[in-house]
């Protein structure tokens, strides 16, 4: 039941930020400290929820497969690869490193 | 077609379409050609970036699985949230054990950035008003991106509807086929598969930190979300951890005014060397 509350929530969330976009006159939200906020806050949940679906487990910071795992993220990211190639590459290494008993 | 396209120039009053129109009766100009992109070639665009995302769906499917939820619930999410760091963000809190409400605030937070990217396409697109309830649920990164890089309205509102209609279809389709076949495969851990999740928030991060105060904030937010990790309940460090963003632009508006100040005073003292030690403490 709580896994239906969270979903609706978030879909209703989700979909009336989605919808006020579109709906409020152009300016509404355009002061700068508005948009530079809006702007960053992405940067801030990605890189902490980054951090902690790699680095976490329950409410223990650990050091596991995934570490290995993300660092060849980063590496083909840095290659340029595709989006698709990136979590492949991800799945793959922390898989083999698991497989060897990491 | 070709009477819409005539019309088009007035939209784009910051573009090259209105400066050039006087010349339109001339040999075309490259701005020009470029407004006159073919539909076939925006729909091109379009695919491509619909097919690519939208696979990665299965990306999702695996991981909600994975962490708990059922096929009806992981296709829910993929149908009624569709906005993929959302989605990924709720399954990661809820398999953590976060509460709903907990989980479902920092999904939401990740979805704020719609609101933006829809202020800037009711413009481009401009659509009728018994429309953008249903355009909503397509305003995401991705529609957002392919419909900005558009030179003219009509293309604009073919790249959106491709984009949006090629990505909800296989994003759902994946969805429902990563959902079931993980349930066939049973341990998904062993499959390397839970490591998905963090690789596709990174790969969605990375081509944000264009500055300092992008690399920053990411910095103190991960410093917050580990630190809070052990001592406060599933979810909460990461709502902990968006307060890097107002945080970062508090320190950085402190530190620029600051600077503003010191460049008043070395204008007024002409002989002070332009690189002071000030200036490292900046925030660079």
């Amino acid at each position: 039941m709580n896994v239906w509350i969270a979903i609706a929530a978030t879909a209703l969330g989700c979909y009336l930020v989605k919808l006020l976009g579109l709906l409020v006159p152009a300016g509404a939200l355009e002061r700068p400290l508005v948009r530079r906020l809006a702007a960053l806050l992405p940067v801030a949940l990605l890189a902490a929820l980054t951090a902690q679906q790699t680095f976490s487990s329950g409410q223990h910071l650990v050091l596991d497969a995934r570490g290995a795992g993300l660092a060849a993220a980063a590496v083909a990211l840095m290659l340029r690869a595709p989006f698709l190639v990136i979590v492949a590459a991800a799945v793959l290494v922390t898989a083999a490193v698991r497989a060897m008993g990491g | 077609m070709a009477a819409e396209q005539s019309a088009l120039p007035e939209i784009r009053p910051e573009g090259g379409a209105a400066a050039s129109s006087p010349v339109s009766g001339a040999e075309p100009t490259p701005a020009l050609l470029d407004d006159r992109k073919p539909d076939s070639a925006v729909v091109r665009d379009a695919l491509g970036v619909g097919v690519a995302v939208g696979l990665s769906g299965f990306a999702f499917g695996v991981t909600s699985a994975g962490s708990g939820l059922t096929l009806l619930q992981t296709c829910a999410l993929s149908l009624l949230v569709f906005t993929g760091a959302s989605q990924f963000a709720l399954v990661g809190a809820l398999a953590a054990g976060g509460n709903p409400f907990t989980a479902a605030a920092g999904a939401f937070f990740l979805g704020v950035r719609n609101a933006f990217y829809g202020l800037r396409l009711s413009q481009l697109l401009a659509l009728p008003r018994a429309v953008r309830p249903f355009a909503a649920q397509w305003v995401i990164d991705e529609t957002t991106a392919v419909t900005l890089a558009q030179p003219t309205r009509r293309a604009a509102r073919i790249g959106f509807t491709v984009t949006g209609l090629t990505l909800y279809v296989l994003w759902n389709l994946t969805t429902l086929a990563g959902a079931a076949g993980a349930e066939a495969i049973g341990d998904t851990d062993a499959w390397g598969l839970d490591a998905a999740s963090p690789a596709v928030f990174l790969a969605l991060l990375a081509p944000m930190l264009t500055t300092a105060t992008e690399r920053i904030t990411a910095g103190v937010a991960v410093l917050l979300a580990l630190g809070f990790l052990p001592v406060l309940p599933a979810g909460a460090p990461v709502l902990m951890a968006a307060l890097a963003a107002p945080l970062v632009l508090f320190l950085k508006g402190r530190a620029d005014a600051a600077k503003g100040r010191e460049n008043t005073m070395k204008g007024r003292a002409e002989s002070v060397p332009a690189d002071g030690n000030s200036a490292k403490g900046a925030g660079r």
